[in-house]
């Protein structure tokens, strides 16, 4: 069934600009979800996504789900001394007036025990749980192995 | 009295240097590898994709960029080796003079998902390279670099590395020339590829 599911949402592939839809839930917005192509449906796959929260209050990212990958964590990539090293992070802070962006060498969502291999162009659903806002889901585009993140410049929001 | 005064200081004043060399060594190999190290030929002896013992000393003549990383890694791996990627394209038909390395330092794993693929996936030119964990640690030893492998139940098989994430640059006697630190600009690594020619 979840594979039936997961075959759907990827058939369901939509245009380039999925990727720069804006989700709002409450003060927080929500876009630019993006991931890139995997090789093999072995290996981690990865999410990245910007926040910000027009709100007075503190928020914070503390879980995200994704019919894509059986165990999705937050991740966050840290270079100390020369060493790289990726701890689990718990949450990642939201802060009242500020946005917080999942990025190449920063935070990131790794997405392991993929249902399938990721390919360019496949889309599919992450949703993301807030400390207090609660939960959103967001479509997240598939891009290529070099890409540095979706183009939304012509987007027109 | 005074003899042992003089002698408690000269143990203070002992204790003191051994710190203080201890301090200096270790803030020079916590900065990792800095660009102006004095010349060295970092050597390695590691199985190719097809299991064929390739060596440093079989790649005289072209310049090496080397990575040490993992497959497993969904965030500084692919960032750099895409960016290696886009760096082979823009050389053109200099490419040829640069051969790009990716070590694995979990090679037994990357062995079992399968390094040609991966490499492939990013640049054909790359070629992936998973030797023994003594060979490994040789050939990271060698270049002077660190890794190490950390438990971590929220990653796949409950592990992941830690590495010194630069790209490597060996000149064609096999002399190291310099590092590029992570998130380097390919255009940065093309231009001063360029000017070596």
């Amino acid at each position: 069934m979840k594979h039936l599911l997961l075959a759907a949402t990827l058939s369901l592939t939509a245009s380039a600009a999925l990727a720069c839809e804006t989700v709002t839930l409450g003060d927080l917005s929500v876009e630019h979800g993006w991931s890139k192509v995997t090789i093999g449906a072995g290996r981690p796959g990865v999410f990245y996504v910007s926040i910000s929260n027009v709100g007075a209050t503190d928020d914070a990212l503390v879980g995200i789900s994704t019919p894509a990958a059986g165990m999705p964590m937050l991740h966050e990539t840290v270079v100390k001394d020369g060493v790289a090293s990726m701890p689990h992070a718990m949450s990642i802070p939201v802060p009242a007036g500020q946005s917080v962006q999942l990025s190449p060498g920063g935070y990131h969502g790794m997405l392991m025990g993929l249902t399938a291999a990721l390919k360019e162009g496949d889309s599919f659903p992450v949703t993301l749980s807030f400390e207090k806002a609660g939960e959103v889901t967001v479509n997240v585009e598939v891009l290529s192995l070099r890409a540095e993140g979706p183009d939304c410049a012509d987007a027109g929001q | 009295m005074r003899l042992r005064h003089l002698q408690i200081g000269l143990w203070v004043a002992a204790i003191a240097a051994m710190i203080i060399f201890a301090g200096t060594r270790w803030a020079t190999r916590s900065e990792g590898v800095a660009e102006n190290s004095p010349a060295f030929t970092p050597v390695f002896t590691l199985a190719d994709e097809e299991g064929r013992i390739r060596t440093s000393a079989e790649f005289r003549g072209k310049f090496l960029l080397v990575f040490f990383g993992f497959t497993n890694c969904p965030d500084v791996c692919p960032t750099t080796l895409s960016d290696v990627a886009q760096v082979m394209d823009d050389l053109g038909a200099d490419a040829e003079k640069v051969q790009p390395l990716f070590v694995s330092i979990d090679p037994e794993r990357d062995r079992r998902l399968g390094l040609a693929a991966y490499t492939a996936a990013f640049h054909p030119a790359i070629l992936g390279l998973a030797g023994t964990e003594t060979e490994t640690q040789a050939a990271a030893d060698s270049f002077k670099i660190f890794y190490e492998r950390e438990n971590d139940a929220a990653s796949p098989d409950g592990y992941s590395m830690a590495h010194s994430p630069g790209l490597f640059l060996i000149g064609p006697d096999g002399e190291w020339l310099r590092q590029f630190t992570y998130g380097t600009p390919p255009a940065e690594i093309l231009s001063d590829l360029q000017t070596r020619f």
